[in-house]
């Protein structure tokens, strides 16, 4: 196909890949929500957590990809977020994120000015490791993967006038996902390194400290091939001096409307912002992916 | 009438022929190359817990399931290539055989193994999910509540080792 170009190239292109043949390129194959939802920083897993599983519907032969939209709606504060994600033969996951934390009203209580709102690019790599979460129904092993996140807050002024060291920084993690068809149930583990103030809305480090390890579980119930319920549990550091950060729970329900297309809704409980106590509201995120 | 009686007396001694392999090729079958019967050819031990084979609605219901099953997949445009030289009664029968042992209800399974059966098909992950789905909707139409579906499922899961080769 390379050596057609143009157009008609284009065209043809479009239409030979519906009839894909060994040694082309796939797309989709996969089963709905086994390769999980966005998580808020880009990449899959089930919303405020991390999972092992690769982005997009691709399957061993294949590419696939995602972009979502998300909002969260806390008592104080607004996030929105909207990227993309990459899968590439369900062995590599490539993602890209902008955060926006809308201050709001608080803002102006805060010294920041009315509506004022932290941004930050989130990119993000993930490569699985072993196992296989939905075929190794035989076995305990569960799908293992390691994951790097580069994220770059916009406002360094700001980040290091609440007391941040920095206002970019790099997590690590290794994340672990098992489903359990036999019992509906999908678990997942995430172990983080990190040195993010509110994932890095508030810069990184600070007074109290910089990497931490940080645990993000999961554990989700299918009730059909199309809806899984749960609840996650996301533990912070609380590097900053003039405001402790709280570990964050939600509890969730995904449901894939079709291959294309899942809706991610959530009761969430973010604890103490930036002195502002008691962040509980709602999540809400669309994937559309192939 | 005489030309019936040949093709019956064909069909009889290639029957015949078959026999030293099986016992007998069961009616409406192909007869298929010599192997060794054993259970362990299911792929996967048996259920202990008999709710989930009551669910299924017992040996009738998956045979049911896995006639719905291979009819879909015959007919899907995704894996139907890959059904071309099927010999569709024998898959049904011994389907529903597997699918009967792996939940305890007691069947025996008389096929190959799931190495053997999908040697050379070029199975490829897409197409094995794509089955896993005809089956989920045969499921749903024997009216199989979706938690007691994972128990087969989770079965069937690990035989992607065996089935898929690319």
């Amino acid at each position: 196909m390379k050596r057609l170009g143009g157009p008609a190239g284009a065209a043809l292109a479009c239409c030979l890949a519906s009839t894909a043949t060994a040694g082309e390129i796939e797309t989709g194959g996969k089963l709905l929500l086994t390769h999980g939802v966005s998580a808020l920083e880009g990449g899959a897993g089930g919303g405020l957590a991390t999972w092992a599983v690769i982005a997009g519907a691709e399957t061993n032969r294949g590419v696939g990809g995602e972009v979502h939209g998300t909002y969260v709606d806390v008592k104080d504060y607004k996030l929105r977020a909207f990227g993309g994600a990459v899968g590439w033969h369900d062995r590599l996951e490539l993602s890209a994120t902008r955060q926006e934390f809308d201050t709001g009203a608080t803002g102006a209580k805060l010294g920041l000015g009315k509506g004022f709102t932290f941004k930050q690019t989130v990119l993000g790599a993930k490569v699985r490791i072993l196992g296989d979460a939905v075929y190794a129904q035989d076995s305990w092993v569960p799908q293992v993967s390691v994951g790097a996140q580069y994220k770059d807050n916009s406002q360094d002024a700001i980040v290091r006038a609440v007391g941040a060291k920095d206002d970019k920084g790099v997590d690590v993690y290794v994340a672990a996902t098992k489903l359990l068809l036999s019992q509906s149930l999908v678990l997942n583990g995430a172990v983080r390194m990190t040195k993010a103030n509110q994932t890095g809305l508030l810069g990184f480090g600070g007074v109290n400290g910089g990497y931490k390890p940080q645990f993000e579980g999961s554990a989700g119930y299918l009730l059909s091939k199309r809806l899984v319920i749960g609840a996650e549990y996301r533990t912070k550091p609380s590097n900053l001096a003039f405001a402790k950060e709280d570990d964050w729970v939600d509890l969730f329900a995904a449901y894939a409307v079709n291959k294309h297309l899942s809706v991610t809704a959530a009761y969430v409980d973010l604890g103490d912002i930036a002195t502002f106590k008691n962040q509980r509201g709602f999540y809400l995120s669309l994937q559309a992916g192939f | 009438m005489r030309k019936t009686f040949v093709l019956a007396a064909i069909a009889a001694f290639t029957l015949v022929g078959s026999a030293f392999a099986q016992d007998a090729t069961p009616p409406g079958e192909k007869p298929v190359d010599p192997y060794t019967p054993s259970p362990a050819n299911a792929g996967a031990a048996p259920l202990t817990d008999p709710a989930a084979f009551q669910a299924f609605h017992g040996k009738e219901g998956l045979t049911r399931i896995a006639g719905d099953l291979v009819d879909r997949s015959i007919a899907d445009p995704r894996i139907k290539d890959i059904f071309a030289t099927t010999d569709v009664p024998r898959l049904k029968r011994t389907l529903a055989e597997q699918f009967c042992y792996v939940l305890g209800g007691g069947c025996v399974y008389s096929g190959r193994d799931m190495a053997a059966v999908h040697k050379d098909m070029g199975v490829t992950n897409r197409d094995f999910n794509a089955l896993v789905e005809n089956l989920q909707w045969a499921m749903d139409k024997e009216g199989v509540p979706f938690a007691v579906q994972g128990k087969l499922l989770a079965k069937l899961a690990p035989m992607q080792r065996k089935v898929v080769e690319r």
